[in-house]
């Protein structure tokens, strides 16, 4: 029955909102990992970024993929708590500190998962890249032969910033990146992802939006 | 058969026609990617392959039914104007002026639909001018106020008011045309346009030497420019009888307009996508790049021919 209504969401609503009002570009497509496990690391900058990530899986491997939020925010009342869980597929995570959030991703890449990480850790402002946290690096410590694709979502932030619930049409570049190996030390693998992301946002001149 | 198929689909005969004719055209088309190697020419195979998709989608959407057409050709303004609005610099505070510019679309192609010549002719050229300019002014933020009003209203003019001159054409040319209706003056635009693009292209490459704006558009040459005026010229004269009320004087001159007026439009989108360092506008269209990409011409051909045609030809 979950399921149902899940797959009903994702194949009805959110591929009409994302591939229609908005649409998408999308490069290297066949780079985004749809078995686990593995870990996708993209920029945030708006709500729809889960929704569009989620919209290019196919709908077979939906209920592989987790994408890693904070439990303080989505959890706050029951029908978000329901919605974020039961129809996203969000892994909560406490960031107050509370339990350990590394054991909880470790156990879900244990069952195969695709775990989402947004490593700037909320949407920030629109369209810029924040300072990385680094929970993915230790994530990646005791995980290092999952591979870790870096992904660059651009547009999502002007169609749905922070702040605003109107939705308002732009189209969204996503750019999918080769793996980013770990080589054995926390400070060089978050130099390397962000250098990653990075290079994904200078292939294309994305226009001012201040 | 293809009567009864026309019947069918209360489509004019002469148009279903002409439409099974670019089919045929199609189809050499893909003879000669074939002959040249598949391989060899990737951007071509994809170019010609995306044309076959193209107009099959319009064939069908366009000539079916009378409420799907309105809403196929709004929609095609509608990715127009996303893809204009993805690509020029905006501020965050426009996004309601956004918005409501492609709020507009709807209501557009409604007074199109209904042949409302006067409110088609006036809503965004006066009341959106008007809204958009509002809006912003309200929202409090003057820092690049007037760029943003200037972009803003002029891509709602370039890809929602030029474009709707198709439904428009469409929906009121049925008392103008008794040859083959709105839908044959809408084929005699869109194909010729097309036609024209296509034979500039190939004049261009097969003898282009002298530049016409080196800075806006180097591959535009006055050899490619008159060789697909004349060719687009001579195709109009023998469609334009056969299609519309025109004799093949009128027509020799609506291929004139429409030539020339495809070729400004082209160069003006150049001009707009060398402005904002981008190659194409999108990337919907394989081998053609995006929806701006494959229309620019339209977006002066539609209003030229739709004002010269209406002028002279309506009741």
């Amino acid at each position: 029955m979950n399921n149902a209504l899940r797959y009903l969401f994702f194949a009805g609503p959110v591929r009409f909102l994302v591939l229609l009002v908005l649409g998408l570009n999308v490069r290297r497509r066949d780079k985004l990992p749809v078995d686990g496990p593995a870990i996708i690391v993209a920029n945030h900058n708006s709500h729809l970024d889960t929704l569009t990530l989620l919209s290019l899986m196919p709908l077979s491997s939906l209920h592989k993929v987790r994408p890693v939020a904070a439990l303080d925010y989505f959890m706050r009342n029951k029908w978000l708590a329901w919605f974020a869980t039961r129809i996203i597929g969000i892994l909560p995570v406490d960031r107050s500190g509370g339990s350990n959030p590394l054991a909880k991703s470790k156990a879900a890449l244990a069952e195969g998962s695709v775990l989402v990480l947004y490593p700037e850790g909320t949407r920030g402002e629109p369209e810029k890249l924040a300072e990385f946290k680094r929970g993915v690096a230790l994530l990646v410590k005791e995980n290092s032969g999952v591979p870790v694709v870096p992904v660059l979502m651009h547009g999502l932030g002007k169609a749905l910033p922070k702040g605003t619930r109107l939705i308002v049409p732009f189209i969204c570049d996503i750019f999918i990146g080769d793996p980013v190996p770990w080589k054995g030390d926390t400070k060089v693998f978050m130099s390397d992802l962000r250098g990653a992301i990075e290079a994904l946002a200078a292939e294309a001149h994305f226009p001012a939006w201040e | 058969m293809i009567e009864r198929i026309a019947d069918y689909l209360e489509v004019p005969v002469d148009v279903m026609a002409a439409v099974a004719s670019v089919y045929v055209i199609l189809a050499a088309a893909s003879l000669i990617v074939l002959a040249l190697g598949r391989e060899r020419q990737p951007e071509l195979a994809a170019r010609v392959k995306s044309w076959w998709v193209m107009v099959t989608v319009f064939a069908v959407a366009v000539f079916i039914n009378q409420a799907v057409s309105a809403v196929f050709l709004a929609f095609i303004s509608y990715l127009a104007l996303k893809e204009f609005f993805s690509m020029i610099p905006s501020r965050r505070i426009d996004r309601l002026a956004v918005f409501a510019a492609y709020l507009s679309i709807p209501v557009q192609y409604w007074f199109a639909y209904t042949a409302q010549f006067g409110l088609f002719s006036v809503f965004i050229p006066v009341w959106m001018f008007l809204l958009l300019p509002t809006i912003m002014a309200l929202g409090g933020e003057t820092g690049g106020y007037l760029k943003s009003v200037g972009t803003l209203s002029w891509g709602l003019m370039m890809t929602v008011f030029t474009l709707s001159h198709m439904a428009y054409l469409l929906f009121s040319g049925d008392t103008a045309n008794v040859v083959a209706g709105g839908a044959g003056l809408l084929f005699f635009l869109v194909f010729l346009t097309q036609f024209n693009d296509v034979a500039q292209f190939t004049w261009g490459k097969l003898f282009g030497k002298r530049k016409i704006t080196p800075t806006v558009s180097p591959k535009k040459t006055w050899e490619g420019f008159i060789g697909g005026l004349v060719t687009t010229i001579v195709l109009a004269m023998f469609i334009g009888p056969w299609l519309t009320p025109m004799d093949w004087q009128w027509s020799a001159v609506a291929g004139a307009i429409i030539a020339t007026a495809g070729f400004l439009g082209d160069i003006a989108e150049s001009a707009v996508k060398r402005d904002m360092g981008v190659k194409d506008a999108g990337a919907l269209i394989p081998g053609h790049g995006g929806i701006l990409d494959r229309i620019d011409s339209l977006t002066f051909a539609a209003p030229a021919f739709t004002h010269f045609f209406r002028y002279f030809f309506y009741p």
